[in-house]
């Protein structure tokens, strides 16, 4: 009987001590690839939390692809306005520099290359980079939106995701089962459990979250995954 | 010969059964509130409607949805609109969906009198299916034909009788381009101002794209999303 307390103490406790980040931590973690002069295009979900998280003293211009660039935050109580909204149709606010401009300009910037940084959700990345975040066959038909240009120009792709899907499989594949949004082109994912590169040679594992082991990460990537040396520890 | 005319019944008049329109507005946001509504009281048919968004179940082109009278739509991204996805699912609805940048460089080729564009966005997936793939220095690029449409139906914040236009903030998004790239544009504005009234150089269309304008009436302007904070 003590010796089952015990073991449910223990879990309980692990439960507290080992801890797989939340979105606002992945968000946190994505901000440190951020540098000072990048123009940055933010997905709707976990990458739109990032805007939160920009270090103070570096300037990012945050793209909004419907046709805005500097893009502030939510407006206050009563200030807000239909006429200005974000890619996700929440209402915005403007920064002073900002500017507004057509659909057709806004994906004329991304397509040649001018926005640094692009952050999205995805439902499947496979090891060669390639990503799945718009359709599910005969289930969900949203449409994909920016997503396929902003993938097939953006010169740095970074995926923000939970390393697993609700049934807990891994959202980490040899190969992308869902229909395609983009081939070749993600170059980082920042999941709730790791950072991980996208290398020639496949996944390849930088950093774990706050006492994650690695064994977990490996037994949650359905691929193989390159582990090479001392692993850190995510710095947030 | 003027362009003024006195409302969206007046606009839409010579829309009939199986036109081709094309819609701007991003979400809820610049869409043509009276020339929507103009065409669910019409209740023409058999339209192909090309717009970033179908509107949501009980507003913009949602409304047209629920009346059934879109057969066909051209769009990016549909994921507020329940009905459509239904419709979709069922198979009532036709759809074409495609990339947001590949739509908006699509009326941007129409209204520049280009025949067509390349571009990266696609390439390797289910949209390049039956397209023609071509390499340019070392990248590949889909060939995307520009749109033929019969109708723009635009929304600007401010217009003149010469059908000069300005929009607002993020409601210009698709319009200023659906404005260029149809055989015939109807603007309806928030504001009418006598000619002169707007600066030369600070149009957003130039009148020679706009076949009719007219002030609209009782805007709703809609929020999707409201998103606010308290902090000052």
């Amino acid at each position: 009987m003590l010796v089952i307390l015990l073991y449910i103490f223990t879990l309980f406790f692990l439960h507290f001590l080992i801890m797989a980040l939340n979105k606002f931590q992945i968000a946190q973690r994505i901000a440190q690839e951020l540098k000072d002069g990048y123009y940055v295009n933010l997905g709707i979900g976990i990458p739109t939390l990032v805007a939160n998280y920009i270090p103070a003293d570096i300037n990012v211009v945050l793209q909004s692809e419907n046709g805005l660039l500097g893009m502030g935050p939510f407006p206050i109580e009563g200030e807000e306005s239909a006429d200005l909204i974000n890619a996700g149709k929440q209402t915005i606010t403007t920064l002073p520099g900002s500017s507004i401009f057509d659909s057709a300009m806004s994906f004329g910037m991304i397509r040649s290359g001018k926005i640094n940084l692009t952050v999205l959700g995805a439902m499947e990345v496979s090891e060669n980079g390639d990503i799945a975040n718009w359709k599910i066959p005969g289930k969900m038909v949203k449409g994909m939106g920016g997503a396929m240009d902003l993938v097939a120009s953006a010169k740095n792709i970074i995926v923000a995701m939970m390393h697993t899907n609700p049934a807990g499989e891994s959202k980490l594949l040899k190969k992308c089962t869902l229909p395609l949004t983009g081939t070749n082109c993600v170059k980082k994912i920042v999941t709730d459990l790791a950072v991980i590169e996208i290398t020639k040679e496949g996944f390849k594992l930088l950093e774990r979250a706050p006492g994650i082991m690695i064994e977990e990460i490996i037994a949650k990537t359905n691929a193989s995954l390159i582990v090479d040396g001392i692993i850190p520890e995510m710095d947030l | 010969m003027t362009k003024l005319i006195n409302n969206a019944t007046e606009a839409i008049a010579d829309i009939v059964d199986g036109s081709v329109l094309m819609l701007g507005g991003f979400g809820l946001c610049g869409i043509p509130e009276n020339c929507i509504d103009a065409l669910v009281k019409k209740g023409v048919k058999n339209l192909t409607c090309i717009s970033n968004n179908a509107g949501v179940d009980d507003f913009g082109i949602g409304l047209m949805l629920k009346n059934k009278q879109v057969k066909k739509m051209i769009s990016s991204y549909v994921g507020e609109n329940a009905e459509f996805e239904r419709q979709l699912l069922s198979g009532e609805l036709e759809v074409e969906l495609i990339p947001q940048g590949t739509l908006a460089t699509r009326c941007m080729a129409a209204g520049y009198g280009m025949p067509a564009i390349y571009t990266p966005a696609g390439v390797g997936t289910e949209v390049a299916e039956g397209k023609e793939v071509r390499n340019f220095n070392g990248k590949e690029y889909l060939l995307e034909l520009a749109f033929e449409a019969d109708f723009a139906i635009v929304k600007a914040w401010k217009g003149d009788k010469q059908g000069n236009l300005i929009y607002k903030d993020t409601a210009r998004n698709f319009n200023p381009l659906m404005a260029m790239a149809a055989k015939i544009t109807i603007a309806e504005v928030e504001e009418l101002v006598e000619d002169g009234e707007l600066d030369p150089n600070f149009i957003h269309t130039p009148g020679v794209y706009v076949h009719r304008i007219f002030e609209g009436v009782n805007y709703e302007k809609r929020i999707e999303q409201r998103t606010v904070t308290n902090k000052k």
